[in-house]
């Protein structure tokens, strides 16, 4: 019996093998541009032009010559900017967003159901359509190169408000009741009972709202033009710019910008997948 | 009458406090509702009306005629060479990628299968790149004197080192290659998402009834994923006509704008160096606009037709 099991798996493992050679070609496809990156971040310009595809020892001099790219401002500098704008924006944005999901979702009638339709229409407002008046609106504002000329106009997105509004449904309305007998105020329920219960749809919204933000690059160009308010791909963007690229310098910064990203994947990977469908359920 | 008494006034507190409530869901979608208004519905209308405008971004006219900026883009060869740009993308990455989403799906699905986990996470790391990021990766892979050019030229494909990114052609290929390899994975994410809720009985049934597997994909897989493959069709559609940071970085437009596309020309236009034409700009924004809303529609129509 189980030597006849065996006989049937292994036959099932043999049927697969073309589905393992596509899924091996695919995941190498995949992976192989970030690890070429990497190695590359380590190989001096001319070896990197060259093919080399190993991992060299100029990574000290590509980093020496990274945090001398710019006179007038430091790299620590430009990260911090995309860590503050994004960390900034991705608070901001979920507590917008889950307020506003919580209410819809909880408090539903008629009226807030047809806003809610309205809302949505907003995901077809393309951002090259609205970039020229809201610069335009920033500026009057003297709010240029500022961390909030950055974040403003992402802080309430029609998908966010989707997804905790998708993922309320699953928060049991029973206990609000009890919570209203208990003496706990409307926003008392939402701080107190929904945020806890909500803690997962919170993380994946994290995750994206973050990755979102540090990966922003049209609407930073247009409103954060001081090198000093620039965010890393603005940085990265600039290197290679030059009319000759050092690809090793290039990589580094590239790494550099894609590093933050790649811990999150990498540690988070459960909650981004849910994050990026969070709200088709 | 003390008894009706008591229950005008327990449904007086009742309604009160309903009251309360109301009032309370409002404020909560309050803060939401004016930033999306504030930012994009308004910032909308607002283009709008610019694109009736001419001048430069400090004293803006109304335009003579009216319709000036629009019948401009009629006749800018560069505007109708961004759109088939963007149109071309489109049309040849969007399905390219969504069939590959759906099919890689569909074997990570498969319960025999073993390093699931790790194909999946190796074919779904591309998403965790910067989008400037990987554009510059893909401008350094396909560059003259890049790792492409060096394994072509190695293996005998390619005589001399080829200009990828400096011929039209090839330049556009290389956008496309670079979009499938950012989001093919991103897909299969929701379409893996999708195939879970699909009992696996289905499928077992379907076996026992002797479908092979082209038919049971063709028969069970597509009809129930239908749901998911619109909704990432118009997500997919909805980006690629708003493709930016590739065009900037990987080709910036060109050789010569051959290979710009609409958001991007519309960036030169009215952010470029010494360019503050937001009158056009603001034109062509709303025509994006426009193409994004019908195409959507058709979609969502499309997607509404029950068998």
């Amino acid at each position: 019996m189980t030597e006849k099991k065996k006989k049937n798996s292994s036959a099932i493992q043999r049927r697969l093998i073309p589905t393992y050679i596509f899924l091996i070609i695919v995941s190498f496809i995949s992976v192989f541009p970030i690890y070429w990156m990497i190695t590359a971040a380590t190989n001096q310009s001319v070896d990197v032009a060259r093919g080399k595809i190993w991992f060299g020892t100029y990574f000290m001099q590509n980093l020496n010559n990274l945090l001398n790219f710019s006179k007038d401002v430091s790299l620590a500098h430009t990260m911090w900017n995309s860590f503050f704008y994004a960390a900034l924006q991705t608070v901001l944005c979920l507590f917008v967003c889950s307020l506003a999901g919580f209410g819809f979702e909880l408090y539903h009638d008629k009226a807030k159901d047809a806003l809610f339709a309205i809302l949505l229409l907003a995901m077809m407002v393309p951002q090259v359509a609205t970039m020229i008046p809201l610069f335009k609106m920033i500026s009057s504002m003297k709010l240029l190169n500022t961390a909030v000329a950055f974040i403003l106009p992402s802080i309430s997105t029609p998908f966010m408000i989707m997804m905790f509004r998708q993922n309320s449904r699953n928060f049991p309305v029973d206990i609000m009741e009890a919570a209203r007998m208990d003496g706990l105020s409307e926003f008392g329920i939402y701080f107190r009972m929904y945020m806890p219960v909500m803690k997962s749809t919170y993380a994946a919204a994290a995750v994206i709202s973050f990755m979102n933000a540090w990966n922003a690059y049209l609407w930073p160009k247009v409103v954060m033009n001081q090198t000093k308010a620039q965010t890393m791909p603005m940085l990265i963007a600039n290197i290679a710019g030059g009319y000759t690229i050092d690809y090793g310098l290039l990589m580094l910064g590239v790494l550099f910008c894609t590093l933050p990203t790649l811990i999150i994947f990498f540690v988070l990977q459960k909650q981004f997948a849910e994050g990026i469908t969070g709200s088709v359920k | 009458m003390q008894k009706g008494g008591i229950f005008l006034n327990t449904e007086k507190k009742y309604k009160s406090v309903q009251g309360k409530q109301r009032a309370a869901g409002w404020a909560f979608l309050m803060p939401a509702t004016i930033l999306i208004f504030v930012m994009s519905f308004w910032p909308m209308i607002q283009a709008f009306i610019m694109s009736l405008q001419t001048g430069s971004s400090a004293n803006l006219k109304w335009a003579n005629p009216i319709t000036f900026n629009y019948t401009r883009m009629w006749q800018d060869k560069l505007f109708r060479g961004a759109v088939f740009n963007t149109f071309f993308y489109l049309i040849i990455q969007v399905p390219i990628m969504l069939v590959l989403a759906i099919l890689l799906a569909q074997l990570l699905n498969n319960k025999h299968l073993k390093f699931k986990g790790l194909f999946r996470t190796m074919i779904f790391l591309p998403c965790a790149t910067s989008l400037v990021g990987y554009a510059l990766i893909f401008k350094s892979l396909f560059a003259t004197q890049g790792l492409i050019n060096d394994v072509l030229v190695r293996l005998g494909i390619l005589e001399t080192n080829y200009n990828f990114l400096g011929t039209t052609g090839s330049a556009r290929v290389v956008i496309i290659l670079a979009l499938l390899w950012r989001w093919t994975g991103y897909n299969m994410v929701f379409y893996l998402a999708g195939l879970q809720n699909i009992e696996y009985s289905v499928y077992e049934a379907a076996k026992i009834d002797g479908a092979n597997g082209w038919k049971t994909f063709w028969h069970i897989t597509v009809p129930l994923l239908r749901p998911t493959i619109i909704m990432t069709f118009i997500m997919s559609i909805n980006g690629t006509l708003q493709l930016f940071d590739e065009s900037v970085n990987l080709t910036k437009g060109g050789p010569a704008n051959s290979t710009i596309t609409m958001s991007h020309y519309i960036y030169n236009n009215s952010f470029g160096e010494g360019v503050a034409n937001f009158g056009y700009a603001s034109a062509m924004s709303f025509v994006v606009f426009i193409m994004v809303a019908i195409l959507a529609f058709i979609n969502l129509k499309v997607g509404d037709k029950r068998d």
